[in-house]
């Protein structure tokens, strides 16, 4: 996994640095996620409880189908997520192209509505569901970004119009079908309490195997950000990385919405936060927004389980608390770079 | 070098933009393109870069049809200066060591050479101190030697130039012209490019192909005598020339047996 860092241009003792730190962060994060909840647990009790197989164990319970599926999940959604706004980022060359803002997550979740009014027991299709949906919005996109040079400002607003469109059909299926979606409060805005292991599985594959394909295209991306135009005239075969490019941020967003619902803005503000701490090279974006990720939604999901004790925030509502805030400051902050321009 | 045999080609139907096109680069020269806004010298260069296939006709890059080979054999021998098309978002340097890509095998790194030959590329062209910086912060001339440095970096045999010097101050006009002829005298490469800065075309070209409605209107060495007459023809204008020791220059006015009825 580390060998194409190897060969990273500039400064690459600081983006391994980078990159290192993260990692250890996320760890620390996993672990505050994993011992503490509505009650801390120190980490002694649970290794003596799942060392000692004791199942009935109400300690081992917690641990098993409370804390170890929210913090995977947490830690998958907001992995795929960031991941999958970098790379979206890249493809259309434009900074707020994200999968919560061109419709890429409403798209996935309209589809898993659809799949749940049609097949409501099989619960095995969802992630497909989501994945076809999270494709068809950003091939839909890719389109409409293709037919005409647009700018980079109709082009989010061609985005926006999808999005809309597809949350609209998801309050129209809500209206009509309320018993379609258990819990749909919680999809729409975004939550992991209903999380548990075997719903993560599909999911797992789809967006570990996305990330790491996603790291194997880095360069390939990278040399998009020079503009379609120039990439092909080094004698880049463009559509041919764009669509992959594209499927893969369709498997990543659409992963996540499929166990998460619709978390927002984390594909927006972790690569953001990646590039500004550390450039636009995606071989340490990429890896950087998947570490980085996976830890902010981890740390929000803890929050959103703690600080209303005995209730609960879904985590959505809280990571746009949070985001917000942040991502004003780091507009304000740099907006002497064009990083923000739009 | 290159030969266009009866080439056309249109982005609209019944609107075509390069009719019948037949056209020959030498090896080894500067050679410049010059016409009106929208007679197709922007288009005959995505030609020949294998951007655009032609609808009719044929263009033979060495001994082979251009329309065969493959995108990244042409982009070993065929390198292309784009008119102010999007800022990469990078740095200089990873945008120079990109100029790479033909000659590597697909998902691989960069080796120690290739960033060698990157900085090497970048010293050339004058744009080593800012190769940190990302592509967005530079200055128009700045970014137009990065974009040079990316086609030293390319180091094909043919290098094709849209505008190179638009938007960019008459000094830095002038260095980017001298870069581009020092890559025609010292590496011996083959430059073909579209300026509207006639002086420039007429300073530092070996040949001068007028175009009109996508075809050729006329083709002239600077030294013709009839180059002026041509020039005049085609644009509408009067041409003045003048000679110190050196050089030659030219004024061009608001011709007048052409009203343009402002």
């Amino acid at each position: 996994m580390f060998t194409f860092l190897k060969f990273s241009v500039a400064s690459d003792k600081k983006s391994l640095l980078f990159l290192m730190i993260s990692f250890a962060s996320l760890i620390v994060s996993a672990l505050l996620g994993l011992f503490s909840g509505a009650s801390f647990i120190p980490p002694s009790v649970i290794f003596e409880v799942l060392f000692s197989g004791r199942t009935q164990d109400p300690v081992y319970r917690i641990f098993m189908t409370v804390r170890l599926p929210r913090v995977l999940g947490a830690l998958l959604a907001g992995s795929g997520l960031a991941v999958s706004g970098s790379i979206l980022q890249t493809v259309f060359h434009n900074p707020l192209a994200s999968p919560n803002i061109i419709g890429v997550n409403a798209g996935a979740g309209l589809f898993v509505l659809i799949s749940s009014i049609l097949f409501p027991g099989a619960r095995d299709l969802v992630p497909f569901a989501a994945f076809l949906g999270a494709l068809l919005a950003s091939v839909l996109i890719l389109l409409i970004a293709m037919t005409n040079r647009m700018s980079q400002l109709l082009l989010i607003l061609s985005g926006f119009v999808i999005n809309s469109l597809f949350t609209a059909g998801m309050n129209a299926v809500l209206i009509l079908f309320p018993d379609a979606y258990v819990g749909a409060g919680n999809f729409l805005a975004g939550g992991l309490s209903g999380v548990t292991t075997d719903r993560l599985i599909y999911p797992t594959f789809g967006i570990l195997g996305g990330i790491l394909l996603s790291f194997c295209c880095a360069k390939e991306l990278n040399h998009l950000g020079l503009g379609a135009e120039r990439a092909s005239a080094l004698g880049m075969n463009v559509p041919v990385i764009r669509c992959l490019a594209i499927a893969i941020a369709a498997a990543l967003a659409g992963g996540a919405v499929s166990f998460a619902g619709l978390i927002g803005f984390v594909g927006l503000i972790i690569p953001h936060g990646v590039k500004l701490l550390i450039g636009t090279d995606n071989r340490i974006v990429l890896p950087g927004s998947a570490l980085l990720g996976g830890m902010f939604v981890i740390l929000c999901d803890l929050f959103a389980r703690t600080i209303f004790i005995p209730y609960e925030l879904p985590v959505g509502i809280l990571l746009s608390v949070v985001g917000c805030p942040f991502f004003l400051y780091l507009i304000l902050k740099n907006r002497n770079r064009r990083d923000m321009e739009c | 070098m290159l030969k266009m045999a009866g080439v056309s080609y249109s982005y609209h139907k019944n609107r075509p933009i390069i009719t019948n096109l037949d056209l020959e680069i030498e090896a080894g020269k500067i050679t410049t393109i010059a016409g009106p806004n929208g007679c197709g010298k922007s288009t005959v260069l995505k030609l020949a870069s294998r951007m655009l296939i032609p609808q009719t006709g044929e263009i033979i890059l060495g001994d082979k049809n251009l329309s065969h080979m493959s995108k990244r054999a042409v982009a070993r021998e065929v390198s292309i200066l784009f008119q102010n098309s999007q800022i990469p978002d990078m740095t200089a340097l990873r945008a120079v060591m990109a100029a790479r890509y033909p000659y590597q095998s697909s998902f691989s790194g960069y080796t120690k050479e290739e960033k060698e030959i990157s900085e090497c590329a970048m010293e050339l062209t004058g744009c080593k101190e800012f190769g940190r910086k990302n592509m967005a912060e530079l200055s128009g001339g700045e970014r137009q030697r990065v974009f040079l440095a990316m086609i030293y970096n390319q180091d094909t045999p043919l290098i094709l130039l849209d505008e190179p010097t638009t938007y960019l101050d008459i000094h830095v006009t002038y260095e980017i012209m001298e870069l581009i002829g020092s890559l025609n005298k010292n590496q011996k490469k083959t430059i073909v490019m579209v300026l509207h800065d006639l002086n420039l075309a007429l300073q530092y070209s070996d040949s001068l192909i007028l175009m009109n409605h996508g075809s050729i209107f006329n083709i002239h060495t600077p030294g013709d005598n009839c180059i002026l007459e041509s020039i005049k023809a085609l644009f509408g204008v009067e041409v003045r020339n003048f000679r110190d020791n050196h050089n030659s220059f030219y004024c061009f006015a608001q011709s007048a047996d052409n009203d343009i009825g402002i």
